[in-house]
């Protein structure tokens, strides 16, 4: 604190704009005073930390209150029987972990989320490189395409759930009318009413949301493959399939590695689009542990169940993260080096 | 079609035609190009479209015909959600915690920034490890605490601060990340130069630093406020009657007045109105921004 009190009398000035620089010497030389070079070299290196005290410690205590802490207290939560009122008295030690760990609904909910996980990539990741290779040409119409791409990507999810939710709804809703038109039965509950369909139409909407994504960066990839390689690859006589398999893809290797990245920890973290279409339903059938926490926190007021679930979910999300960081993102760096 | 495909070689199109060539030769069954890219376009947008034009549609013609144009076209949907002061009100509070967040992101992301890209000191990479650390807390795993802290601790409940500034929290990391490369690549001559000049780094900072490094706040800006006008999760659990942000609006629209579709589809298309322009616009912003994340 006393820390923060000394920095921050230095900024005042800076934003005066008269002198920055004066401002902040008035404040650092008249201590040292003259003499001596070391003096005055000792006197810039506190004035140096100083300065990057006052450059760091907003963003630093910004962390340390919104992020550090309530990952702290998630911790601390955990290990209570708490309703959200009172202090944290009833200790319970793991008996929360146990309870999160052997509940039918956040096993299930660990499963989608990993199943989601695997899914986005399964189907994006091949669609998206299609579609990225199909596009990366000169074209009519290129960057309304390109645009037009990306719209969904920039939707809210809430946004985006309510229009599919409409568009879904069982017998009235456009997409059933047209598959009764063409003579096929739609499902009887409703595409997100039946819970062996319901997982999969979220999937799908998914898919429609955030495959844009992976087209864009593809394709901002694909710009970065020198147009010599293509032309080498031609005059050897390549065809087009070889040269997408041989050159393309695998100097687009980087970008997708590191897309794949992105997609995991979003689907770990999946929450607004099931909120909306299911709520976690039918019988959570496609209930996801961002679902469940919040389940717990608000609805239920288990706060120590809610506590322990965020911890276990980021400890997965953490060792999902480092594993893909040791197994897949380290032929990058040793590709650079 | 095929004849002019055929017939490139007059003097005056084949130089052009030959840079592009690698390209041209490669391409191959145009038509199916058109074709594949004429389909994605239809997934992509068509919900989209549905939407905005079964708001101009009333509720018996979207039962009697679901895939039909609005016959005739109507406005009550769309009138009745413009004159609704709660939509007014969702937006305003919508931008007010956007800007708030992006603000935040945008100074004290490219304060962080600029010891860690320009300053050598003991440590600096074990800071900047700090923030790459903060990357692995996604906002959702500690959304229930967060919720509590603000409430119970910060008194924060059901205000503007108590999602902005949790937001901007969550968002800073990235922004670190992606601006100290970009803060980094300016050139040291101009440092050394503002240095001859009698400049101190603060003085460099303010003076020559922000006004460069313009393009990069504006991409970091754009994503925090593009995270923050899409945000749910947060404002859900913190925001309550008149404080609601439009997403929240939307769900509330939709859940309430699930049977009245056409009215549902005008306050969503009115919703994504101003993030569509924004962001559209912004594209380039946006798309180099999770480039640069990508890169990082």
């Amino acid at each position: 604190m006393a820390d923060d009190a000394a920095v921050t009398t230095a900024p005042a000035s800076p934003a005066t704009s008269t002198g920055p620089a004066a401002g902040a010497t008035r404040q650092g030389r008249p201590a040292a005073g003259r003499p001596g070079g070391g003096r005055r070299a000792a006197d810039s290196k506190l004035r140096k930390r100083l300065e990057i005290a006052f450059f760091v410690a907003p963003a630093l205590a910004m962390l340390a209150l919104f992020v550090v802490w309530p990952v702290i207290t998630a911790v601390q939560m955990s290990a209570f029987r708490w309703n959200g009122r009172g202090p944290l008295v009833d200790f319970v030690g793991l008996a929360n972990y146990v309870s999160v760990l052997t509940d039918d609904v956040f096993v299930g909910s660990l499963v989608n989320n990993l199943v989601i996980v695997v899914l986005s990539i399964a189907i994006q990741l091949p669609l998206g490189l299609a579609i990225a290779l199909l596009l990366n040409r000169r074209m009519w119409g290129q960057g309304a395409l390109r645009t037009i791409i990306f719209v969904p990507y920039v939707l809210a999810e809430v946004v985006a759930g309510v229009v599919w939710f409409q568009l879904l709804q069982p017998y009235y809703g456009v997409l059933d009318t047209i598959l009764q038109s063409v003579g096929l039965e739609p499902p009887a509950q409703g595409w997100l009413g039946d819970p062996d369909l319901a997982l999969w139409t979220v999937m799908a909407i998914l898919t429609w949301k955030y495959l844009g994504l992976a087209v864009i960066l593809f394709l901002a990839g694909l710009q970065g493959v020198p147009e010599e390689l293509y032309e080498a690859a031609q005059l050897d006589g390549a065809s087009w399939w070889q040269v997408q398999r041989r050159i393309t893809v695998p100097l687009l290797g980087p970008t997708i590695r590191t897309w794949g990245f992105l997609s995991m920890i979003g689907s770990l973290q999946l929450f607004d689009m099931v909120w909306i279409l299911t709520k976690g339903g039918p019988a959570n059938a496609t209930s996801t542990m961002a679902i469940f926490l919040v389940n717990e926190g608000t609805r239920s007021n288990n706060f120590g169940i809610a506590g322990a679930a965020s911890v276990v979910l980021f400890l997965i999300a953490l060792v999902m993260a480092v594993l893909y960081q040791r197994l897949i993102l380290r032929r990058d760096a040793k590709g650079v080096a | 079609m095929t004849t002019s495909t055929q017939t490139p070689a007059t003097p005056t199109t084949a130089p052009s035609r030959r840079r592009r060539g690698s390209a041209g030769r490669f391409q191959g069954g145009n038509p199916v190009v058109y074709a594949v890219a004429f389909l994605v376009v239809c997934a992509t947008l068509g919900p989209v479209v549905y939407g905005v034009l079964g708001g101009f549609r009333s509720n018996a013609q979207l039962a009697d015909a679901p895939a039909s144009l609005p016959d005739p076209w109507i406005f009550s949907n769309y009138t009745g959600v413009v004159t609704d002061p709660s939509f007014w009100q969702y937006t305003l509070n919508s931008v007010v915690v956007a800007v708030v967040t992006t603000a935040i992101v945008v100074v004290f992301g490219v304060m962080a920034a600029y010891p860690l890209a320009r300053y050598a000191f003991k440590g600096r990479e074990v800071l900047f490890m700090v923030f790459v650390a903060g990357l692995l807390f996604p906002a959702t795993v500690a959304v229930v605490p967060l919720f509590i802290l603000l409430t119970q601790n910060f008194g924060l409940g059901n205000t503007w601060w108590g999602v902005a500034l949790p937001q901007a929290a969550f968002a800073l990391p990235m922004t670190v990340v992606i601006l100290r490369p970009f803060l980094k690549a300016l050139p040291k001559e101009l440092e050394e130069a503002a240095q001859l000049d009698g400049t101190s780094r603060i003085g460099f900072f303010w003076r020559i630093l922000i006004p460069l490094s313009g393009p990069g706040m504006v991409t970091v800006g754009v994503l925090a406020f593009v995270g923050s006008w899409n945000a749910y999760l947060l404002p859900l659990l913190l925001l309550q009657g008149d404080m609601k942000t439009l997403p929240l609006g939307v769900a509330d629209f939709s859940s309430e007045h699930s049977s009245d579709t056409a009215g549902v589809f005008a306050f969503t298309t009115l919703a994504m109105i101003p993030a569509l322009v924004f962001f559209l616009a912004m594209q380039k912003r946006i798309v180099n921004g999770l480039q640069g994340a990508v890169k990082g």
